[in-house]
C-alpha cells in the first residue's frame, strides 16, 4: 500500500478561487434564511459581488504559484487563469446587471446569487481541469446551476420552457460525454489528459485508431452541445429567449467560454496526436455552425432570439480557430472569447434596460427611437453591435482578424473565405437593430423607459470601454494569450 | 460456473432494459429498471467489485428506485398516451439500431480490439471497501469533494423550485 500524502498548502492555494466561491455560496444560503426585506437581500447581492472580486484576486495568487494540484487533477497555468478571470468577470457583470431585473420582477433572493457563484465554481474548475473526471464534474456543477438559473422565475412560462429544454437536452449531451470518457478510460487506462497525450503519441501504440476515434467522437458530441455548435445547436435559441435577460447574458458568455477552454485543451493536447482524425470533423462542424447561425438569425424579430443565433454563429468562428489546430489558433480563441464576453454582456445589459417588467419589450421594433431618448445608451449599444459585426476599432474586429489569420496560417483557404462571407451576411441582421435605434420614431417601449439604474450603467460603460480597449490596444492581451497558449502546447512532448 | 452466471445475469439485464423501453406504463418501466440494477450488481460481484455491487443495490435499487416509484405514484401518471413517433424515427429507427449493433460487434469482436488479456473471473481483488476508500481520499480527493458541491446545488435547486414567494 502506498503512503498517503495529504495535499500541500500550495495545492490549496492553486484551488483558492473555487474555495472562496464555495464558502461564499454556502454563506449566502445561510444568510438568505435570516434576511427578510428587499434592502437586506440587495446586500446579499453586494456580498456575492465582493466574493467574485475576491475570487479574481485568488486567481491571480494561484497563478503566481502555478503548477498542478491534487494528484494532477488541476493544472493552474496562464491558460487556466485567463479563463478563470474571464468567467469571473462575466459573472461579476451579469450579477451587477441582474439587481435591477430581479427588483423589477420581485424576485430578489439569495438563492440567485448563490447559484451564480456555484455555477462559476464549475466554470473555474473547467478552466483548469487536467483530468476528464474533473472535466465531467466541473461541467455538471456549471450546468446544473445554469439549468436552475434559466428557470429562476418559476411563474413565467417562458422561463419554464427554457429550463426544461436546457435540462433535458443538456443531460442527454452529458451522457454522450460521459460515455466517451468511459471508452477512453477503458481503452487507454487513464482519464488524465497528459497521460492520454503520452499514450497516443507513443510509438509502441497498441491502441487501434478507430476505437479511440470513436471515443473522441463521443466526447466531441458532448462538447459541441455545450458550446452550441451545429448540429447540436437547437437548444440555444429557446433557452436564451426564455431565460431572464441577465441569465441569458451569463449563459452565452460564461459557460460557453469555459466549455471552449476545456474543448480546446482536451482536443489540442489530449487528442493532439490523432488530429488527422478530428480536424476534418471540426472543419465541417465549424462551417455548418456559421451558416446555420447566421442564416437563421436573418429571420428573427425577437432580439434575444437573434442574439442566440448570433451566439451560435460566433461559436462557429471559434471552431474555425480549433480547425486551425495551432498555437496561433488557440491564442485567437482566447482573444475571441474575451471580446465576445464583453460585447455580449454589454448588449444583453441594454436589452435588460429596455425590456421592462416581464420582458415586455424584446422585439427589434421596441428599440425604435432609443437614439433620441437616450443618446448615450444608444451610442454604447452601437459600439457593441459594431463589435459583434467585427468593425475596426472594436474588439470584435481583432477577434475575427486573429481567428481567420490563424486559419490562413494553417492553409484553410476555403474555410476562411466562407467564414468571411458569413460575417458579411451577419452585418445585415445586426444593422437591423441599429436602424431601429436611429431611424425610427420612439415607440411605446422607449417612451416609457425608466432611468438607467447605476448597476446597469456601470455594466454597460465598463463592457463598452473594454470592447474599445481591445479594439484599439489589442497587443497587450494578445501577448499574454500567445504566451499562455505556448505554455499549454509547449510542455507537451513531440 | 462464473461464465454461466455471467451469461444468465447479462441476459436478464438486457431483457429488462428492452422491457423498460417497451412498457407503456411508468410503473412497469420503473420495475424493469430495478431488474437492470439488480443484475448489474451481480455482474459487479462476479468481477470482484464487491463494494460497487453493494452500493448498486443500496443506492440505485434501494434509494433511487424507491424515489422514482414514489414520484410516479404521487403524480398518478397513467398509461403513456399517443405514441407520437416522428417520421424519421419510424423510417430510420430500426436500420440505425441494426447498424449500431453491427458496428459495435465489429469493434468488439473484430481485429480492432487491443490485444489484452481476457478478463478472468475472480482474479482481481481491488474492489474492496478498503481499496476504494483509499482511492477516494488520496488520488480522487478533489473530484470526491467537488461532488459534494454538486449535491449542494441540487438541494438549492429544489429549494428554488419549491419556494412560494416568487410569482
Amino acid at each position: 500500500m502506498n503512503e498517503i500524502n495529504p495535499p500541500q498548502a500550495a495545492e490549496y492555494l492553486r484551488f483558492l478561487p473555487e474555495i472562496i466561491l464555495i464558502v461564499a455560496g454556502a454563506l449566502l444560503m445561510v444568510l438568505e434564511g435570516v434576511t427578510t426585506t428587499p434592502a437586506q437581500k440587495r446586500r446579499l447581492g453586494y456580498f456575492a459581488l465582493a466574493a467574485i472580486a475576491a475570487a479574481m484576486l485568488g486567481g491571480v495568487a494561484a497563478n503566481n504559484n502555478s503548477g498542478q494540484a491534487f494528484h494532477r487533477m488541476l493544472t493552474v497555468d496562464g491558460y487556466g487563469t485567463f479563463f478563470r478571470e474571464l468567467v469571473l468577470g462575466v459573472g461579476f457583470f451579469c450579477l451587477l446587471s441582474s439587481f435591477e431585473y430581479l427588483r423589477r420582477e420581485g424576485a430578489e433572493t439569495g438563492e440567485f446569487y448563490a447559484l451564480v457563484l456555484f455555477s462559476l465554481v464549475g466554470q473555474c474548475i473547467l478552466a483548469t481541469a487536467n483530468d476528464l473526471l474533473m472535466v465531467f464534474i466541473g461541467l455538471e456543477v456549471s450546468s446544473i446551476a445554469s439549468y436552475i438559473l434559466a428557470g429562476f422565475l418559476r411563474g413565467d412560462r417562458r422561463n419554464n420552457e427554457s429550463a426544461l429544454k436546457y435540462f433535458l437536452l443538456g443531460s442527454f449531451a452529458t451522457a454522450f460525454l460521459l460515455y466517451g470518457m468511459a471508452w477512453i478510460y477503458g481503452i487507454l487506462g487513464s482519464t488524465n489528459i497528459d497521460d492520454i497525450h503520452n499514450v497516443l503519441s507513443g510509438t509502441d501504440r497498441i491502441v487501434p485508431l478507430p476505437l479511440i476515434g470513436m471515443a473522441a467522437a463521443l466526447t466531441f458530441v458532448g462538447f459541441a452541445f455545450k458550446v452550441s455548435a451545429a448540429p447540436f445547436q437547437s437548444w440555444a435559441p429557446d433557452v436564451y429567449q426564455g431565460a431572464p435577460a441577465p441569465v441569458s447574458a451569463f449563459l452565452s458568455a460564461g459557460p460557453k467560454a469555459a466549455a471552449f477552454a476545456v474543448f480546446f485543451r482536451v482536443f489540442m493536447t489530449g487528442f493532439g496526436p490523432i488530429n488527422g482524425r478530428w480536424v476534418p470533423l471540426v472543419w465541417a462542424c465549424a462551417l455548418l455552425t456559421m451558416i446555420i447561425g447566421n442564416f437563421a438569425a436573418l429571420a428573427q424579430t425577437n432580439v434575444k432570439r437573434l442574439l442566440a443565433y448570433s451566439s451560435i454563429a460566433h461559436a462557429g468562428y471559434i471552431l474555425v480557430a480549433l480547425t486551425a489546430d495551432s498555437q496561433v489558433g488557440m491564442a485567437a480563441m482566447m482573444f475571441y472569447l474575451a471580446s465576445y464576453g464583453l460585447m455580449n454582456v454589454g448588449v444583453f445589459a441594454v436589452i435588460n434596460h429596455v425590456a421592462n417588467r416581464h420582458e415586455k419589450f424584446v422585439h427589434i421594433s421596441d428599440f425604435a427611437g432609443l437614439g433620441k431618448r437616450e443618446p448615450a445608451t444608444a451610442a454604447l449599444l452601437t459600439v457593441f453591435v459594431l463589435s459583434l459585426i467585427g468593425v475596426p476599432l472594436t474588439g470584435g474586429f481583432f477577434a475575427k482578424f486573429y481567428v481567420f489569420r490563424a486559419a490562413l496560417d494553417s492553409h484553410l483557404i476555403w474555410l476562411t473565405v466562407l467564414g468571411l462571407l458569413n460575417s458579411a451576411v451577419a452585418a445585415y441582421y445586426y444593422l437591423k437593430i441599429l436602424a431601429a435605434v436611429y431611424m425610427q420614431e420612439p415607440g411605446e417601449a422607449t417612451s416609457t423607459l425608466q432611468p438607467l439604474e447605476p448597476g446597469l450603467r456601470l455594466t454597460i460603460w465598463a463592457t463598452a470601454l473594454g470592447t474599445l480597449l481591445l479594439g484599439i490596444f489589442p497587443s497587450a492581451l494578445i501577448g499574454f494569450v500567445s504566451n499562455s497558449a505556448a505554455t499549454v502546447l509547449g510542455k507537451l512532448g513531440p | 460456473m462464473d461464465t454461466v452466471l455471467f451469461i444468465v445475469f447479462a441476459a436478464v439485464a438486457v431483457a429488462c432494459a428492452v422491457n423498460l423501453i417497451l412498457q407503456k406504463h411508468p410503473i412497469s418501466s420503473a420495475l424493469s429498471l430495478v431488474g437492470v440494477m439488480g443484475s448489474l450488481a451481480v455482474l459487479y460481484l462476479l468481477l470482484g467489485a464487491e463494494f460497487m455491487a453493494v452500493t448498486q443495490i443500496v443506492v440505485y435499487a434501494g434509494a433511487v428506485m424507491v424515489l422514482f416509484v414514489f414520484v410516479i405514484m404521487l403524480l398518478n401518471t397513467g398509461q403513456e398516451t399517443g405514441g407520437g413517433k416522428s417520421w424519421f424515427a419510424q423510417v430510420a429507427g430500426l436500420p440505425l439500431l441494426l447498424a449500431f449493433i453491427a458496428l459495435m460487434g465489429l469493434l468488439i469482436c473484430g481485429p480492432l480490439m487491443p490485444r489484452l488479456r481476457a478478463v478472468q473471473f475472480g482474479s482481481w481483488h481491488g474492489g474492496t471497501a478498503r481499496a476504494i476508500g483509499r482511492a477516494i481520499f488520496t488520488d480522487y480527493l478533489l473530484p470526491f469533494e467537488v461532488t459534494s458541491v454538486l449535491v449542494l446545488i441540487a438541494i438549492l435547486g429544489a429549494v428554488v423550485l419549491a419556494r412560494k414567494e416568487i410569482d
